[in-house]
């Protein structure tokens, strides 16, 4: 239309009306829209995804928060003792006492039911074993009445969180439908109940008979004692790499050579230093097997790309006209990083360090390969030295251990550890976001 | 055209004559046949140059003729750019300033520069004064350093306006202050050669005026040699000015010869703009 007008003499323009859209304005609406409802679509999808993830994980982890405890009181004399520690089956002889002690309590609140030896041991485990324990250790204690709370079995807890029901109860070794009966009972009679499950978060890993006693605590040490390891050695040399690639080095074939390299790194397989450290850590150089101090060392070479690519991007971000004043005025190359650059960069070295920690955190297979899982971690380290060489788990390797168990009950311990690490990796986002809020300046 | 230019300017190159006249002074900074590369470029091509101690030599010509370049020679802030490579002589009080036993660091301490785009830190305007004297000694303690301060403020003509709030940020002042906080920083560490890369390009008229003022003032202490892209400022402020054409040193003489009666043909084309 314009090039008719510029090349005819004097051919009429046609007149056209902007309240009426024309063809092309209204293609180019169209595909304006459509897009906009492309993308509606995705990020509706991402969120019903990452709903349906948090539910599902709440929903499965929060019965592991949970405990189903039996409250009795109990009291052993010393001839009672004495008398126990003289049997063949001791354990078993402690057990006799306790189901007596229970049948009498039960008959003063005036309650009619039915239990043998073996359907007590269905819902509590080995109560005899727990009893003799706690005497041997607390002599002072014989004579007088002691509040005992005992776990109950994973399949009493299950009934409890609904994962076990009536229907779908068939009759094993594990649990019958005439042990429901008892519960109930219990349960009017206020002798069992549900509590939350400080062990949970306090314990360690037990036995894989005992879900009950099953905690994340101790691999939360390891897992704080390798992230320890990984701030001390991924942060200074991650860091003082960066500033001497970006500051310093001369540009040319062999920093380039580098620079790929260190993208490159940041992509291999995780699963990749997992082996590397356990032929260089472990068989070279015999560094204890299972210890928080291998798996830190094998994380912070999986970490240190990420922390030098984010440390170069934020120093990269620091305007040049800084780093000339600073020269300017007489400051030495070194003086001007350090006290003008650097400060500068903190918010984004700072969120690229917690972000690499927290991937590191989260990380499973290296530490599958340097031997973090198979094993029962059974207590928390001795002292602080102890933290880094001691076998210890890790939260996600533990969750890892949990999920392959048989039972049941492990699978709701496994989503709650997720519900755990979640919380930790969240409150590592959250510390993030203040320090760079914090650091944060205008210029 | 060309009489137009000449007239409208009249008073601006007559006037003020008398006191644009140059004393017999001391050459402060000798260049011998510089050349400057960049990389295959040829920046400046064969600049030999005397710029005389207390006197405002103006560097003007087109953009990208090199004087910016040359400029950042003379404290070897070029130095900074890895390609960059620097020949020939530029001698400082007669020592070669690109000698292997030059410190650029103890140089830059005697030859300082305000660039073009006011680069406070961004840290309050005490320190921002403070910094220089503090990395290079120069006090002893707290009530010496103070007094650093306020002298460098107040010959940056800027004391009168932020003495009552030192620890407010330098960045948080208009874009002139901020502009004048840079020559006071530049002056605090005691230079002897003032460089400044077009103070004034970012500034309105009035904050350009209250900065030649003081780059008047400083005459009086400091060799001061200015890049602009005015050549009414450098009328007003220099007493020398240079034209850089395509990496050469065209010209080189009094301002106002330059000005009314320059000798090059090309110097006169640009001056009355008809290059440039």
């Amino acid at each position: 239309m314009t090039d008719a007008s510029i090349g005819g003499a004097a051919a009429p323009r046609k007149k056209s009306s902007i309240h009426e859209l024309d063809a092309r304005t209204r293609k180019r609406n169209a595909s304006e829209a459509r897009f906009k409802a492309f993308g509606l679509g995705a990020i509706l999808i991402g969120l019903f995804f990452l709903v349906t993830l948090a539910v599902s994980i709440v929903r499965s982890g929060l019965p592991a928060f949970t405990e189903t405890v039996v409250d009795v009181e109990f009291t052993l004399s010393q001839a009672q003792f004495d008398e126990a520690e003289s049997t063949l089956f001791k354990t078993a002889a402690y057990s006799d006492l306790f189901i007596a002690d229970l049948r009498g309590t039960l008959e003063e609140r005036g309650m009619q039911v039915a239990f043998d030896e073996a359907a007590i041991e269905r819902l509590l485990g080995k109560v005899g074993g727990t009893l003799r324990e706690f005497y041997r250790a607390n002599p002072e204690q014989l004579g007088q009445p002691v509040a005992f709370q005992l776990p109950a079995s994973s399949r009493v807890d299950g009934y409890f969180n609904g994962r076990v029901t009536r229907e779908t109860l068939e009759d094993t070794r594990f649990l019958q439908g005439s042990d429901l009966d008892l519960v109930d009972a219990l349960h009017e009679a206020g002798v069992i109940r549900q509590d939350f499950n400080w062990t949970f978060l306090t314990g360690a890993d037990s036995g894989v008979d005992n879900p009950g006693g099953a905690g994340i605590g101790a691999s939360v040490v390891g897992s704080f004692f390798m992230m320890l390891v990984v701030l001390v050695l991924a942060l200074p040399i991650g860091v003082a790499a960066s500033i001497y690639l970006e500051e310093f080095a001369p540009q040319n074939k062999f920093t380039d050579l580098i620079e790929v390299n260190i993208s490159n790194l940041a992509a291999v397989p995780s699963i990749v230093f997992g082996i590397l450290g356990l032929a260089v850590f472990i068989q070279f150089m015999h560094l204890p097997q299972s210890a928080p101090l291998v798996g830190g060392l094998v994380l912070t070479l999986m970490t240190l790309p990420t922390i030098i690519i984010s440390t170069r991007a934020a120093l990269k971000a620091v305007p040049p006209s800084i780093r000339d004043a600073a020269l300017g005025v007489g400051a030495s190359k070194m003086q001007a990083v350090f006290h003008h650059v650097l400060p500068l960069a903190m918010p984004g070295i700072l969120t690229g360090t917690i972000i690499g920690l927290a991937q590191a955190l989260g990380e499973t297979a290296p530490l599958l390969l340097i031997g973090m899982v198979g094993f029962v971690a059974r207590g928390y380290p001795e002292g602080f030295l102890g933290g880094f060489t001691e076998p210890n788990s890790a939260m996600p390797a533990q969750i890892y251990t949990w999920a392959a168990r048989a039972d049941a009950s492990f699978y709701e311990k496994a989503w709650g550890g997720i519900i755990v690490l979640l919380v930790f990796l969240l409150l590592m986002n959250v510390i993030a976001i203040i320090l760079r809020r914090k650091f944060e300046r205008r210029w | 055209m060309d009489a137009n230019f000449a007239k409208e300017n009249e008073p601006m190159y007559d006037a003020p004559l008398g006191k644009n006249d140059v004393d017999a002074k001391d050459t402060k900074i000798a260049a011998k046949d510089v050349q400057v590369y960049y990389g295959d470029t040829h920046a400046i091509k064969d600049v030999s140059v005397d710029l005389l101690d207390k006197t405002v030599t103006a560097f003007i010509g087109p953009s990208g003729c090199g004087k910016s370049t040359f400029l950042r020679c003379l404290n070897r802030m070029n130095d900074t750019i890895d390609i960059c490579r620097v020949e020939g002589l530029i001698e400082l009080d007669g020592e070669d300033i690109y000698d292997k036993r030059v410190d650029p660091v103890q140089l830059r301490a005697k030859v300082g520069m305000v660039f073009q785009k006011p680069n406070p830190f961004p840290k309050s305007i005490y320190d921002n004064v403070a910094y220089g004297p503090k990395i290079h000694g120069l006090a002893k303690n707290k009530a010496e350093l103070d007094e650093i301060v306020e002298k460098a403020l107040r010959r940056g003509a800027i004391w009168d306006e932020v003495k009552d709030r030192l620890d407010a940020p330098g960045t948080g002042l208009s874009g002139g202050q901020q502009q004048r906080l840079c020559i006071a920083r530049a002056v605090a560490t005691e230079p002897e050669v003032l460089l400044m890369d077009e103070p004034c390009s970012a500034l309105d008229p009035i904050a350009t005026a209250q900065v030649e003022e003081l780059i008047d003032e400083l005459r009086a202490s400091y060799s001061v040699v200015i890049v602009t892209h005015s050549m009414q400022q450098a009328a007003r402020v220099s007493q020398k000015t240079a034209f850089f054409h395509l990496g050469n040193l065209v010209e080189y003489g009094e301002t106002s010869q330059i000005f009314t009666n320059p000798v090059d043909p090309r110097t006169e084309s640009y001056i009355t703009g008809r290059i440039g």
